[in-house]
């Protein structure tokens, strides 16, 4: 689906990505984790051509994305959808605006028909009660939400999420991924979604990757990262699931 | 050897900033001609320019035409030309201080709303949100500026004009006592349409480049709030002195 090779990425004299190989399954709810600043939000920016590689190549659809124009990428960004980290709501317009925005931009609908998919696209993460307000009036799981709806409003083939569920209450966390696995499913999407969360990953996810000092340093099936004996991995699962082993 | 490097540093820099503004007017006009037309983002954007701008310069405009009443009238008494006042006020507003005044006041009132305005949805990646939803931001956010300060600036220098020529109006003929018959007719004498439309079209001028340097800034604004901050200053700055320039320029090179 998406194929990532050997990609390189460095700010100033700062290395981030140091030759980062994965290969994201047809279908698949793909997880990446590592530690916090390891690039993970960078490497996600990569998939869209929000950032230009060093190096490396990264291959969705019979094209190299890194060497696509800006006006050739427009057409690969209606395809692949990204929710930032920090939801890049537009502050000037209210929840439904923002959802309405990529609505009305590309799909041809019609006012009414828009608002109809405004307010099911809210209902679905539970926002409609929401949905005059203005991002700055939002907490910041709402704001993650309101962006959440509008990525997933122009049904694109592929989402990149970034942290969906951290600082979310963990009833939500669920809530979000339950949704996110829904339409994943009754659209065929391909999702990849970062996160630190690892219960929540070995729960979700189908394909787990880690990323570790500008590499990916292990990936596979939750079965096989669960039996995975690279020393990062381990302890970055021991870590995280030491608590749970314990009762 | 020091103060070389540094001198050197800031002209390289200096350079790279006017090469980048250029060529992001050069890129928001350009995105004029392709869909699609955002025209209501224009309307709003008319709406904010002249809402946030206009009082401040018919303030400015009314002041500025009494002072120079006060000063020109002080000038031309020392010669016995005082008659001529109406002539002379009018010229200095409509060829000068009308467009450079509103120029720079739009600067502050709303340029500087702009730069901090783009400059916050590129620190909270909105920017980066109109692009992964395959949004050109630089036609969606930029071009309806350009042409709203294209064509607000105008507007405004022609109400400076009137407003100034009025406190000018007022000076001389009801504080200074010059007849309101002389007042009027050496302005119409003097004034052609000529300088009127050179007014006008240094504020067109005025108006894009003023947009052009507060957007670029905020466009390419780094580093958090702080950031922010400072690209504001630096846009401020930038456009007022380079009003200035810029009209020392054309006013040599033209009218
Ligand atoms: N535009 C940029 N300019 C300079 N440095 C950057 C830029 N973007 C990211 N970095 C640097 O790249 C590194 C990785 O950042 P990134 O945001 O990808 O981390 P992350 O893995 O997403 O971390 P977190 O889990 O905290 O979100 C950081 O050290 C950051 O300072
Ligand atoms: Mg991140």
């Amino acid at each position: 689906m998406i194929k990532i090779k050997n990609l390189h990425k460095s700010f100033n004299s700062h290395k981030v990505l140091r030759g980062v190989n994965l290969e994201i399954p047809q279908g698949s709810m793909t997880f990446i984790m590592g530690g916090s600043g390891t690039g993970k939000s960078v490497l996600l920016k990569h998939i869209v051509g929000l950032i230009r590689p060093d190096e490396g190549e990264i291959w969705f659809e019979g094209q190299d994305i890194t060497k696509l124009s800006e006006r050739e990428l427009q057409k690969v960004r209606k395809k692949i959808g990204l929710l930032f980290q920090e939801g890049a709501l537009f502050d000037s317009m209210t929840v439904a605006e923002n959802v309405a925005f990529p609505l009305k931009e590309h799909s041809g609908l019609s006012e009414k028909e828009i608002m109809h998919k405004v307010e099911e696209l809210l209902s679905a993460v539970e926002l409609l009660p929401a949905k005059d307000k203005y991002p700055s009036e939002l907490s910041g799981g709402m704001k993650k939400r309101a962006s959440l709806a509008r990525t997933l409003a122009l049904n694109p083939q592929v989402v990149l999420f970034d942290e969906p569920t951290t600082g979310l209450d963990p009833i939500l966390q669920n809530t979000i991924m339950d949704l996110i696995r829904r339409v994943k499913e009754q659209f065929g999407l391909t999702c990849v979604i970062v996160s630190h969360d690892v219960p929540l990953a070995l729960r979700y996810g189908t394909y787990l990757a880690f990323l570790h000092e500008g590499v990916i340093v292990e990936s596979g099936t939750p079965k096989e990262i669960l039996s995975s004996s690279h020393p990062y991995v381990t302890k970055f699962l021991e870590s995280a699931l030491m608590d749970i082993k314990k009762e | 050897m020091r103060l070389f490097q540094f001198l050197g540093s800031g002209f390289i820099s200096f350079l790279q900033d006017v090469g980048g503004i250029f060529l992001f007017f050069w890129k928001a006009l350009i995105f004029t001609f392709t869909p699609p037309f955002r025209f209501r983002l224009f309307l709003k954007q008319v709406e904010f320019i002249g809402v946030r701008s206009w009082l401040v310069v018919a303030l400015t405009a009314l002041f500025s035409g009494m002072v120079t009443a006060y000063q020109v009238h002080h000038a031309l008494v020392k010669f016995g030309g005082q008659s001529v006042l109406g002539g002379v006020v009018a010229l200095t507003l409509t060829r000068e201080l009308g467009p450079v005044l509103s120029a720079i006041m739009v600067v502050a009132r709303a340029g500087s709303a702009m730069t901090a305005e783009l400059g916050s949805m590129r620190i909270t990646e909105q920017i980066d949100a109109l692009k992964i939803m395959a949004v050109n931001p630089i036609q969606y956010l930029v071009t309806p500026r350009l042409w709203a300060g294209m064509l607000v600036v105008p507007l405004l220098t022609a109400m400076a004009d009137l407003i100034g020529i009025a406190g000018g109006y007022v000076i001389g003929v009801l504080v200074l006592g010059i007849d309101h018959g002389i007042f009027m007719a050496k302005m119409k004498d003097m004034v052609e349409l000529v300088d009127i439309m050179s007014g006008i079209c240094k504020s067109i001028f005025f108006g894009a480049f003023l947009v052009s340097v507060c957007c670029y800034k905020g466009y390419y604004a780094r580093g958090g709030a702080e950031g922010i901050g400072r690209a504001t200053t630096e846009a401020v700055v930038i456009s007022s002195v380079g009003i200035l320039i810029f009209d020392y320029i054309m006013t040599t090179l033209f009218f």
